[in-house]
């Protein structure tokens, strides 16, 4: 499904803040896999998403979706086959415009967009119908600017966007992580049943052991640029947070206390 | 004091219009500081000047400005997205050029059409009036162009471009290439600009070298007087408000004129009006500082 060879990332190359985000990583995922990607800051978490989106080009290595290699694609071409879901609740939509022309974007997203307007009664009941599970009332405020939204709605309103049109791979990157912990709580179950329904491949970043090691069938734990851990199966089903900090110990050579890791629960 | 400049102020600020939308399209949809604008506006009114004096007809003449306008808003639009240039300095050098190009365009300083045949004449020669004339030229394209561009802004091809101007990261990763959204938004800005300027020189009889500096900020002047005065909550309202807000601006222009201020001394009125309006939103927060600052820590707290 996605196919991620030997790839190296470097910021800066040459220069005094020159910084390997990506170290020869190599990654593959199997359709239908729904991966947890941990590890502490400045480990190479968002980058590894960011290059699987072609937001930055690659120095190494190759970058296969389904078959295809991508690796030379810009980030608006594979957009078609990609949803993302930023940390920031204001990265994932358009604040001074409603939530229907928001919506209308993502139902395009990789496709040819018309000179004619967007709106239209079946549009409309299909945003109503996807936006009514959320209990938000979002339903009866298309109208409404995104910006008046609270954080957790615009999130909610991001994951929506992000799988309207079902994406062959959904990136999540602490996309919880700025709401409160009732709200992120809620995101994380609308994204979690949509990732089910539709069956999508995901990699999901999160700095919740908890969430890691519960939600999707696979963690992989990253450091310095490199995956340390990929834990699955049997394995994965009996593992606790303190054996997970342990394995990390013993991967890594270093201890996470003190990281944010261990302070969210 | 007198209001006989009323009905030229509201001539003057119906023909500045499509300036004023080109800048909201710009400054506000696109979030692009084009300074393309100030020597777009002269090439209007170059190319349409001398259009009318080797005896096209005036309506030709002025569609073919247009299009020379969208010309130079996407060659900004192009040192911008593919050679990297900033917004800033791509609309400065592509203004400096089409100085050169206006020029070689009018062949002289100024291009004098008086006695000619123009858009504005035709209409007068309905007998409806010269003062009317204007005023209806120039509302029925003021009120053409407004529709065409809310039509626009709300296809699903507008709804990208403004998507591009508000979250560009949001829209990029929803498939659009962002580069064409804002190459079409500064051609179609610019397009606005060079009607407004082909209008003028054809309202005014002549065209200059100097006619469209310090347009820019003109236009700016004109979308936050509109914004203040009628808001902009809505996309209509906000397009109404630009244009309103350009018929406002010449009033202003015209009344200040007749208290004795020095014509000379408009471009620094303007900037003041400009500057007084950028600031405004800083000042109310003096006033208001300490309120939004607890309310800013609330919300760090809350993120814990
Ligand atoms: N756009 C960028 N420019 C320069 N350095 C970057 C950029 N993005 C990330 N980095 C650096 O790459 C490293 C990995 O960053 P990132 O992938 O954001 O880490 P994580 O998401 O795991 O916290 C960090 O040292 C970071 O400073
Ligand atoms: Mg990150």
């Amino acid at each position: 499904m996605l196919n991620i060879n030997d790839v190296t990332k470097v910021f800066n190359r040459g220069n005094i803040n020159e910084k390997v985000a990506l170290n020869s990583l190599s990654l593959h995922l199997a359709p239908g896999d729904v991966v947890a990607v941990i590890g502490s800051n400045g480990a190479g978490k968002s980058t590894l998403l960011n290059i699987a989106a072609g937001v930055f080009p690659i120095d190494k290595g190759e970058i296969i979706l389904e078959e295809m290699p991508v690796q030379k694609d810009a980030e608006h071409i594979r957009a078609a086959y990609i949803g993302r879901v930023f940390q920031d609740p204001a990265l994932g939509t358009a604040a001074s415009m409603t939530i229907e022309e928001n919506l209308i974007l993502a139902l395009k997203r990789g496709q040819k967009l018309r000179l004619w307007p967007g709106t239209g009664k079946e549009r409309r009941e299909l945003f109503r119908r996807r936006l009514e599970p959320l209990g938000l009332g979002l339903e009866n405020r298309l109208a409404t600017k995104v910006g008046l939204l609270s954080g957790g709605q615009r999130q909610a309103l991001t994951v929506i966007m992000a799988t309207i049109v079902p994406p062959k791979l959904l990136l999540l990157d602490e996309h919880t992580a700025a709401l409160d912990p009732k709200t992120g709580k809620a995101v994380l179950e609308l994204s979690e049943q949509i990732i089910a329904e539709e069956q999508l491949t995901t990699l999901m970043v999160t700095h919740n052991m908890e969430q890691a090691l519960r939600v999707g069938n696979r963690t992989i734990m990253m450091h310095e640029g490199r995956i340390i851990l990929d834990i699955n199966g049997e394995e994965r089903k009996d593992m606790q947070v303190s054996d997970l900090l342990q394995m990390f110990e013993r991967a890594s050579g270093k201890s996470l206390v003190n990281d944010r890791m261990l302070l969210s629960s | 004091m007198s209001l006989a400049f009323l009905p030229g102020a509201l001539e003057q600020g119906l023909l500045w219009g499509p300036m004023v939308l080109g800048v909201y399209l710009t400054f506000r949809v696109l979030d692009f500081p084009d300074l393309t604008v100030d020597s777009c506006f002269t090439l209007g009114a170059a190319t349409t000047a001398r259009l009318i004096l080797l005896d096209y007809n005036p309506l030709v003449a002025t569609l073919i400005a247009l299009v020379i306008g969208a010309l130079a808003g996407l060659i900004t639009g192009l040192l911008h997205t593919k050679l990297k240039i900033a917004p800033l300095l791509a609309g400065i050098l592509t203004m400096i050029g089409l100085y050169s190009i206006n020029l070689r365009v009018m062949g002289a300083a100024n291009l004098s059409l008086l006695r000619i045949d123009t858009l504005i004449t035709w209409i007068e020669d309905t007998g409806i009036g010269d003062e009317l004339a204007t005023v209806a030229l120039g509302l029925v394209i003021c009120l053409f162009i407004l529709a065409f561009v809310y039509f626009f802004l709300q296809t699903e091809l507008g709804l990208a471009v403004r998507a591009t101007g508000d979250n560009e990261q949001m829209i990029r990763s929803l498939g659009i290439n962002t580069n064409t959204t804002k190459v079409i938004g500064l051609a179609l800005g610019n397009a606005l600009c060079a009607l407004s300027g082909a209008l003028v020189a054809q309202y005014q009889s002549y065209a200059d070298i100097g006619m469209g500096i310090g347009m820019i900020i003109v236009g700016l002047a004109s979308v936050i007087i509109g914004e203040t005065l009628i808001g902009s909550r809505g996309l209509l309202q906000a397009l109404i408000a630009a244009t309103v807000g350009s018929v406002i601006y010449r009033v202003i222009i015209a009344a200040v004129l007749q208290m004795g201020l020095p014509s000379t001394d408009l471009k620094i009125l303007t900037a003041l009006i400009v500057t007084l309006a950028l600031a405004f939103p800083i000042m109310r927060g003096r006033f208001t500082g300490i309120s939004s600052f607890t309310k800013r820590g609330e919300g760090r707290a809350e993120h814990q």
